[in-house]
């Protein structure tokens, strides 16, 4: 009965259909604006070095190179995919252990007061600002090793923290989605209770895992605030685990907004491009497998 | 006949058995107290190492407008406390409605694929690491904030008693303003998506029965779902806050890093997480005493506010124990 409805009313459900859809479009417009105006600032870099940009050092222009230096006005970002890979791995090898054995404690023996506390402070963890994660660890390093407060080291422990808290509540979360009859059968079996967890409760909830190491991954590998305290600029590949070392998204902000010339303003944008890249990839894998998951999980 | 089960493997000793049950618990007790003792461990090593600066201002540090690095002297955080205020506050102006809109188009106006793939994108946006926000902002938004909004913004509103301060006709386009623009940009995957989803918590019969009251749809939104979901939606938008308060890159390559206090929306300034990584480094130990003090400050106000916003979407992602 279309007639029972007034015009207002109906003009009134159109225009918020309007406004909102407006609100949609556009935040999948500054999507599609960033990246491409991203990939057009990088077009110089990417046409300057081809498939080099992902294997040579740092350009050298040859406007800045003192006679006799061989120079290169286009080189690449390899160093800094070095800086990103040495860093996440530290990084996860400190935080992925960790919080994946805490978030199991939490899942299977925390529902008690001592678990929910111990849940809310790392939750609280996941809420501190990454900058004071850099100034944290800054203090921690310069206390216990002054010699390495610039370094791989302390860089990736402080992406370590920054990890953590997304690990461990993952981990928790998707853990408690394991049907409590599982756990029940598996007792009822005489299975020892951490043989449980190991070889049927963290199987069934291993797909999240992953998801939820991905997202961490995600997180801290965007991360330049905490590693501008942490890392000194000039050197940027990987010389040891105790030097200093300059990661994809620090590089972006070094030589985009501290740098005036402008190959090396291309090259920026192209780590950045980059960096959106894997960003994007790694976001769409968690999504798949979280989706794989859901039918499956008993929800 | 039922066939007679295999025997058994022997058991192994029931003593070795607890033993290995106490080592697992405890082991991955002590990870799981170790995780959260992390937080502990930050709040204690910054109030720590501001000690001296706490001692010697008290609370006149959260009033104190001098933050003067070439004269090493600092009588409080106040430019940094304001600059950091301001920017969330337009970022939450700017960023919310539009949250709200995109949550209420995909949770209640379209439904199948397009919801689904909209909502990808949506959320895409907190895939962009925030150096690129921040980089996109410098390049692209800050001129034409420049040459663009701020002379219109100006003309427009400059003349407006008490108000057309806010908008002089000096501008720069690094400024608070283009700093809460970018962050509102940042807080809208996080906002809508929250707020989707405790819209996708209530009930499908609160609908229902809305519409078969012959409401239009936007009136059972606006009747049926939204103060229903109020509670989550709030703590979404808290959830943003924090984020907002907290974010340094972004801010750091929009706001102009001024330690003077912003006097307009066109002004330069400094937030506390902007102030830090611009000033830490070549800090005096005095000067870092200080920007530990304002760490600590910023860390009060974002636990608080994330601790505020996780209680309110308490249950929204906590999945329901699921019982035999």
């Amino acid at each position: 009965m279309p007639g029972t409805v007034s015009i207002r009313r109906r003009v009134t459900d159109w225009t918020t259909y309007v406004l909102c859809l407006a609100c949609v479009v556009f935040a999948i417009g500054i999507l599609v604006i960033i990246v491409s105006s991203s990939v057009q600032h990088a077009l110089p870099a990417f046409q300057g070095s081809g498939v080099g940009l992902f294997t040579r050092a740092e350009p050298l222009p040859c406007s800045y190179a003192p006679g006799g230096i061989p120079c290169n006005d286009f080189g690449g970002i390899e160093p800094v995919l070095e800086g990103t890979f040495y860093l996440m791995v530290l990084a996860s090898a400190i935080a992925i252990p960790i919080g994946v054995l805490a978030g199991v404690f939490l899942s299977e023996y925390g529902r008690n007061p001592l678990g929910r506390t111990l849940s809310f402070l790392v939750d609280v963890l996941a809420g501190v600002p990454s900058i004071v994660v850099g100034l944290f660890i800054f203090s921690v390093v310069l206390w216990w090793q002054p010699t390495i407060v610039y370094s791989v080291i302390s860089g990736g422990l402080a992406l370590a923290v920054i990890m953590l808290p997304v690990v461990v509540r993952t981990t928790e979360e998707s853990l408690k989605l394991v049907p409590q009859s599982t756990r029940e059968a598996a007792l009822a079996l005489g299975i020892p209770r951490y043989r449980s967890i190991l070889q049927i409760i963290l199987p069934n909830g291993a797909g999240a895992l992953v998801t939820g190491a991905l997202l961490a991954v995600a997180r801290a590998g965007g991360e330049s605030a905490p590693l501008l305290l942490l890392e000194l600029q000039p050197r940027i590949g990987f010389t040891g685990w105790t030097h200093s070392i300059v990661p994809i998204p620090l590089l972006v902000y070094l030589w985009g907004f501290t740098e005036p010339n402008a190959n090396w303003q291309a090259d920026a944008w192209a780590a950045a491009v980059t960096l959106i890249g894997i960003m994007l990839a790694l976001s769409l894998c968690a999504r798949f497998l979280l989706k794989r998951r859901l039918p499956g999980s008993g929800m | 006949m039922i066939p007679s089960p295999p025997t058994p493997r022997p058991r192994r000793r029931p003593g070795l058995r607890r033993a290995l049950e106490w080592v697992f618990a405890g082991g991955t007790g002590a990870l799981a107290v170790l995780s959260a003792l992390v937080f502990v461990a930050i709040l204690a090593v910054m109030v720590h190492n501001s000690y001296p600066t706490i001692l010697h201002y008290g609370p006149g540090f959260i009033t104190g407008t001098v933050w003067d690095p070439v004269t090493d002297v600092y009588t409080g955080a106040y430019p940094f406390i304001l600059g950091t205020l301001v920017t969330s506050a337009i970022a939450l102006l700017l960023g919310v409605p539009i949250s709200l809109g995109i949550a209420i188009f995909l949770s209640e106006r379209v439904r199948g694929w397009i919801a689904t793939t909209a909502a990808a994108g949506v959320e895409l946006l907190a895939a962009i690491p925030s150096v690129v926000y921040g980089l996109w902002a410098f390049v692209v938004l800050v001129p034409f904030m420049r040459t663009s909004v701020e002379p219109a913004l100006h003309t427009w509103l400059g003349g407006v008693p008490g108000l057309g301060t806010l908008f002089p006709a000096t501008h720069s386009g690094t400024d608070v303003l283009t700093a809460g623009i970018i962050l509102s940009v940042m807080l809208i995957p996080t906002v809508s998506a929250v707020s989707r989803e405790s819209m996708a918590q209530v009930p499908g019969a609160q609908r229902e029965a809305a519409l078969a009251l012959g409401a239009t749809h936007w009136e059972t939104t606006r009747t049926a779902v939204l103060p229903y979901a109020r509670t989550g939606i709030l703590g979404a938008i808290i959830l943003g806050l924090g984020r907002a308060l907290g974010e340094t890159m972004a801010v750091l390559m929009t706001i102009g890093n001024s330690d003077a206090v912003p006097t307009s929306l066109f002004s330069q300034g400094q937030s506390i997480a902007s102030a830090i990584a611009n000033e830490f480094t070549n800090a005096s130990p005095k000067e870092a005493s200080a920007l530990v003090e304002a760490a600590v400050l910023l860390m009060g106000i974002t636990v608080l506010v994330n601790v505020i916003a996780r209680l309110m979407v308490r249950g929204l992602f906590r999945a329901p124990e699921v019982r035999a």
